[in-house]
């Protein structure tokens, strides 16, 4: 009987987690296919118009626009800076090195609305008019810790001799930079960038707080909700998420063919 | 042309160098000359300031004062990627990201050398690896990767090749195969070798010149047949082989030989073989070089002789037996026996212990444990 229970206790509980987790989304998927009127509560029938249409409903795809170009620039931004640091926390000494590594991991553990309620004010002190650039300090400020603590990891992995193998092969500090140290930090970088994009795109507090008029995507959902959510809003959410999963995909299938590649001496 | 290659080595010179580092002093006061072509060796136990040495010679730690030159040129204040000298890294270092040619043609591109991937080719040839050339570092075994690290530094040829415990990761059986091709190698290519090791066998089976280096300091430098025939301190006649050491004060001294007085036994050294000649001296003798006898021999000028002792252990290595006798007042003491199929010798038999005269050395030191007794 206990074997019994163990053999199956695990796989439903592991089935019921992954609905749990997955009917948010189905629901949202499902409900851009309704033909939708005012409010997209209930089902109405099925219908393709929303997702063919999908800027049909004013605003909502100049709010995901607006997200995109914070997003890259804030993802951007904040991964050089984040990878300027993580290199210089790992590899140099200096005074204060320590400290300022505690430093970094503050706005991970500050709640949001502190962060933003905190940067709104600062702006308003100094007399910053809100808008797109205070929306971008403020998603590069909450983005930096994660790409610092991300990009850490890898440079802390990376053995110290192969950069001296680097110099000592006649390559000069900068050469051994952009040769060596960073095509192996490669991966780490790019996981960091795709980190902060996903946390810079879906972020709603903190842009709440600093983007005066601007209008970003989840900005537009939040307000939308009160009047019922556009099905353009559930086919913006439900593209998002298919292009995740099929880059996922797409770069599981490379590096599994690269690597057989690799084991047949190619 | 400043891009040709250097068809020989170089001398190498350290002039009076001192390495501190935060709380210690790594090297103090290093003097060392290696001439061109040479298989050089420093060996020492970790922490003995060795990779250290080599470290500075490949400018990747600056000394605290003193100079490098190489071929007789000062580059003590260059960087490292300014000095025509290449290294062999003890974690092979191997550009993961790389192919294994990318990785041998790295410097010569550097170099902007022409053909930089047909002289790689031509490298990984020379280690035998040519077929490997488009795979991965990783997908390698040591061995490979040694070799790969090794092509990847003899390619661009170096006025001086650094090699740091290139062996170390390797076991037993390819670690000797390795040896025999890196001096085959060295001998083909005529280039400098500064090779950096913590393995006794390997430096004396593979150098011209061995250094035997101490905390910081060389203790004793020599080709490795005259460092082993007569250590001069009690460090390098322990850590270059075995030794047994026989402490007490000169009582007699001839003209050309002298003796101590241990515990009764009259022990002598040639005078040549002594690094002291008066007062408390230590006196050694290899394992090998010493015979074991069931029967007290007769006494010998020409002979040194304790005993009996009792045998307290033997140990069949195939090669030789090893003896270890408990000599009263004495302690024990180690004896090495070929293997002729003919020892009749017991666990608890009393033994004597013989050695020729002139394969005794005096030392210039005494065992630290023995220093307080003076």
């Amino acid at each position: 009987m206990r074997f019994a229970l163990g053999k199956w206790a695990l796989p439903l509980y592991t089935v019921l987690a992954f609905i749990y987790l997955l009917i948010p989304i189905a629901y949202t998927f499902v409900f851009s296919f309704n033909d939708s009127f005012k409010s997209n509560i209930s089902w109405r029938g099925f219908t393709f118009n929303n997702w063919l249409n999908v800027c049909g409903e004013p605003g909502v795809c100049d709010a995901f626009g607006t997200s995109v170009l914070i997003g890259v620039v804030s993802t951007v931004l904040a991964t050089i800076l984040g990878t300027m640091i993580a290199i210089a926390l790992v590899r140099y000494e200096f005074k204060a090195r320590s400290q300022v590594s505690l430093l970094l991991f503050l706005p991970m553990a500050t709640p949001e609305i502190v962060l933003g309620a905190g940067l709104a004010s600062q702006f308003f002190n100094m007399g910053v008019t809100k808008g797109l650039g205070t929306v971008i300090v403020a998603h590069v400020m909450f983005c930096l810790s994660f790409v610092v603590v991300t990009v850490k990891a890898r440079v802390a992995s990376l053995d110290p001799a192969l950069e001296e193998a680097g110099s000592d092969l006649y390559a000069t500090p900068a050469q051994v930079f952009r040769k060596v140290t960073l095509p192996l930090l490669t991966p780490g970088i790019m996981s960091a960038a795709l980190l902060a994009f996903a946390l810079s795109f879906d972020d709603f507090i903190i842009t709440n707080f600093n983007a005066g008029p601007v209008d970003t995507f989840p900005k537009f959902v939040y307000t939308a909700a009160a009047k019922g959510i556009p099905a353009e809003a559930n086919v913006i959410g439900s593209a998002v998420f298919l292009v995740a999963i099929i880059a996922v995909v797409l770069v599981q299938l490379n590096s599994a063919r690269k690597q057989k590649r690799l084991l047949a001496g190619k | 042309m400043a891009t040709e290659f250097v068809a020989r080595g170089s001398n190498l010179d350290l002039v009076g160098i001192r390495k501190e580092f935060p709380g210690f002093t790594a090297i103090d006061d290093l003097d060392l000359h290696i001439p061109a072509g040479e298989f050089f060796a420093l060996l020492g136990p970790s922490g003995c300031g060795k990779t250290t040495t080599l470290r500075l010679v490949a400018g990747l730690e600056e000394p605290t004062s003193g100079q490098i030159l190489i071929g007789g040129k000062d580059v003590s204040h260059t960087k490292p990627h300014e000095r025509p000298v290449n290294t062999v890294f003890q974690s092979y270092a191997l550009f993961p990201h790389m192919s294994v040619l990318e990785n041998v043609a790295f410097g010569l591109k550097q170099r902007k050398i022409a053909d930089p991937l047909k002289r790689a080719s031509e490298a990984l040839d020379l280690v035998q690896l040519g077929h490997l050339a488009g795979r991965r570092p990783q997908q390698l075994s040591g061995g490979q990767q040694q070799r790969v690290a090794l092509a990847r530094a003899l390619v661009n040829r170096p006025s001086l090749l650094l090699l740091d415990e290139p062996l170390g990761a390797l076991d037993l059986k390819l670690r000797r195969e390795m040896q025999i091709e890196l001096k085959a190698i060295q001998i083909e290519v005529g280039l400098t070798f500064l090779h950096v090791t913590h393995d006794q066998e390997e430096a004396m089976d593979m150098a011209d010149t061995v250094a035997v280096m101490n905390k910081g300091h060389i203790e004793q430098m020599g080709a490795p047949e005259k460092l082993y025939d007569r250590p001069k301190t009690v460090f390098v006649s322990k850590f270059l082989g075995q030794s047994n050491l026989f402490i007490g004060k000169i009582v007699e001294t001839s003209a050309n030989s002298l003796s101590i007085d241990v515990v009764g036994y009259k022990i002598s050294v040639p005078k040549d073989r002594a690094e002291k000649h008066t007062g408390k001296i230590a006196i050694g003798v290899r394992p090998e070089k010493a015979d074991l006898f069931q029967n007290k021999p007769a006494d010998s000028s020409s002979q040194n002789l304790i005993g009996p002792g009792e045998v307290k252990d033997i140990r069949f290595t195939g090669v030789s037996n090893q003896f270890l006798v408990d000599v009263p007042n004495i302690g024990l003491v180690t004896v090495f026996e070929q293997n002729e199929g003919n020892s009749t010798v017991e666990l608890g038999d009393q033994v004597w212990i013989s050695w020729k005269v002139e394969h005794s050395f005096g030392l210039a030191d005494l065992p630290a444990d023995t220093l307080d007794e003076e």
